[in-house]
């Protein structure tokens, strides 16, 4: 199976990756990426996404904040193209405006959470021993908390607010990120270009982030992409429940929080931030399924 | 087979213990004095902003908050160890029974709905795998992929405008009696059910290709024997684990699930306290589903140790 990928996708000669010049390693990946139809799928949408996001204040027609007691509660309509909500608010404005939200939440809960549980694998697998032990003693600790009970511990120490989410998603985050880099660095550190390393008087910091880290680092962009999406659930489910955002602001799950009253008249308001949160998730599931099946077999190559 | 029950059950109990600290430092993390902060929650009656400095002392005074931290956290735990979390701040009830009076109502629906969870998973999962790249096998996989990318909350509210709202076919909200459980089971079991479809769907196509199939099948068993009896029993193995993960992701889900369908429980007593600054509630609703999690992550490896003793020396 090995040999079907190197010659298939690498340059002439198997060698170690890093002895491959990053512009062929890099050919190689976006040839492969491209022909992965999950990943390319994930990606168009989530670009789509950001776009929205970034333009909101382009594409929302009205300010999704100031209520508008003339057009309470109606339907779906030329003007309203997702209806209004019961002050009249314009659905559609606000989804777009939660996108930016959304897609905020989650880059900065996962950046948080990939740091602190990249460094901390990366510490527990190099130097072992006592280190590894207190560190992954620790990771068993916040593994105890199901679900999001750990990220709503740290709201309930924290207060509400978006803010204390991206925090308390991003802690929740750290363990998965700290297992998966562990692992990867265990066996990264038997590899050949260590030993030659080491052989040749490189200190233990320069091995750890010139050889080990870029090496471990597939696995944490694909846990990341997928981590992305569990956090913006995280996050919209907290708001939902009144721990995250904080009203009028135009986050999709306190929308969600907020048309659940009113579900019998307006099926509208309950339906489009919801769409919208499926919609973001699954493209970056999609995106992160094809990442992991587009790096993993490089993975295997070494 | 011992040793290894042992070796685990060792490894559990720092977890715990470290579990216990984590929980009863909470109230002390939060930015502020501890009685003031309660007492600022405004909760279920009295109470709301400025408490009085007789309350706040009284409160200071009964809960020891007055002695030193490690002193207050050994007699938190022995206390907890004992069945006695404290008192709520707002009602006055033993926080033990308020958990008592909601626990079943939730125990109900992580039951119910880990249930559809597994028959509704196993089923489709199975089904994918016989006929893998078809039409049913695309279906599958794509409700699997559908149902992990639906929020929890939002499927539920789905489900109430349809078979609430506009059918009239079952209550929306409430608790108590089995017509009240389907919805709110149904929405808990269906993102894991997505999950352990997709892991029975591998997990299967892996068995069904072994020789022992073959072997089966060549004995002239019938296909159903062949694979319920035979190829299920080996590809559930990795199943079970998965099941004990969701089990927490499902007591965790109970929250989310029982504000939407307004139904009584640990989920929503926790809610409230949270609200309310009620922190002996928090605390030890977070104290006892943390430690309800750990055990059933012990029970499922030991069970998996058992049905696939090479993990056992590992």
């Amino acid at each position: 199976m090995t040999e079907a990928h190197a010659v298939e996708t690498t340059p002439i000669g198997s060698s170690s990756p890093l002895t491959r010049n990053p512009q062929s390693r890099l050919r190689s990946f976006s040839r492969r990426f491209f022909r992965n139809s999950s990943a390319v799928t994930g990606a168009i949408v989530l670009g789509l996404l950001i776009l929205v996001a970034l333009l909101a204040p382009v594409i929302a027609p009205y300010d999704p904040v100031v209520p508008n007691p003339r057009h309470r509660t109606s339907p779906p309509s030329r003007e309203h193209l997702m209806g209004t909500d019961n002050l009249g608010r314009d659905v559609f404005s606000a989804v777009v405006y939660g996108a930016r939200l959304s897609l905020r939440v989650g880059l900065i809960s996962i950046g948080i959470g990939a740091t602190i549980g990249t460094m901390l694998g990366l510490l527990a697998a190099y130097y072992e021993g006592w280190v590894d032990t207190i560190i992954m003693r620790g990771i068993d600790i916040l593994l105890a908390f199901p679900g999001i009970l750990l990220a709503i511990v740290f709201v309930t120490i924290l207060g509400p607010g978006l803010s204390n989410v991206m925090i308390a998603v991003g802690i929740a985050s750290v363990p998965r990120f700290t297992r998966v880099v562990r692992g990867a660095v265990l066996s990264l550190k038997q590899g050949v270009h260590v030993e030659a390393a080491r052989s040749i008087g490189a200190s233990n910091l320069r091995i750890m982030f010139l050889h080990i880290l870029p090496n471990s680092l597939p696995p944490v962009i694909v846990m990341a992409t997928l981590g992305t999406a569990t956090a913006i659930l995280s996050a919209a489910g907290l708001s939902f429940l009144g721990l995250g955002a904080q009203p009028p602001t135009p986050e999709w799950g306190a929308m969600l929080s907020n048309a659940r009253t009113y579900l019998r008249d307006a099926w509208w308001w309950a339906t489009f931030p919801g769409l919208a949160i499926m919609v973001t998730v699954l493209a970056m599931n999609l995106l992160g399924d094809g990442l992991r099946d587009v790096l993993d077999p490089r993975l295997r190559e070494r | 087979m011992a040793a290894y029950a042992l070796r685990r059950l060792l490894a559990a109990i720092p977890v715990l213990l470290g579990v216990s600290v984590l929980v009863f430092s909470m109230l002390h993390l939060t930015p502020g004095d501890p009685a003031t902060l309660m007492l600022s929650g405004g909760g279920g009656g009295g109470g709301g902003a400025g408490a009085s400095a007789e309350a706040i002392e009284e409160l200071r005074r009964s809960m020891g908050l007055d002695r030193p931290i490690w002193k207050q956290y050994l007699r938190w735990i022995s206390n907890a160890l004992r069945g006695d979390l404290g008192r709520s701040i707002w009602s006055n009830q033993t926080v033990t029974s308020m958990i008592a009076e909601q626990l079943p109502s939730t125990i109900q629906l992580t039951v119910a709905g880990l249930s559809v969870a597994v028959v509704l998973g196993v089923v489709l999962g199975v089904v994918a795998a016989l006929r893998p790249h078809s039409w049913l096998d695309t279906v599958t996989m794509a409700f699997a992929s559908l149902g992990v990318a639906m929020p929890g909350f939002w499927v539920g509210l789905l489900l109430i405008f349809f078979f609430s709202l506009h059918l009239g076919w079952l209550p929306a909200t409430g608790s108590g009696g089995f017509s009240r459980l389907i919805l709110p089971a149904a929405t808990l079991g269906l993102e894991a059910s997505a999950i352990i479809a997709r892991l029975v769907r591998s997990s299967m196509l892996e068995v069904l290709r072994q020789e022992f199939v073959t072997t089966a099948r060549a004995k002239g068993l019938r296909e159903f024997k062949v694979v319920v009896h035979h190829a299920l029993r080996n590809a559930l193995i990795p199943v079970v684990t998965v099941v004990g993960l969701q089990f927490g992701a499902l007591l965790s889900g109970t929250v989310i699930i029982e504000t939407v369908f307004a139904r009584q429980g640990i989920g929503r007593l926790a809610i409230t306290a949270i609200n309310g600054k009620d922190f002996p509630v928090v605390q030890g609703i977070v104290l006892l589903v943390a430690t309800i999690y750990v055990i059933a992550n012990l029970a499922v490896d030991l069970l998996y140790s058992i049905l696939d003793p090479r993990i056992r020396y590992s």
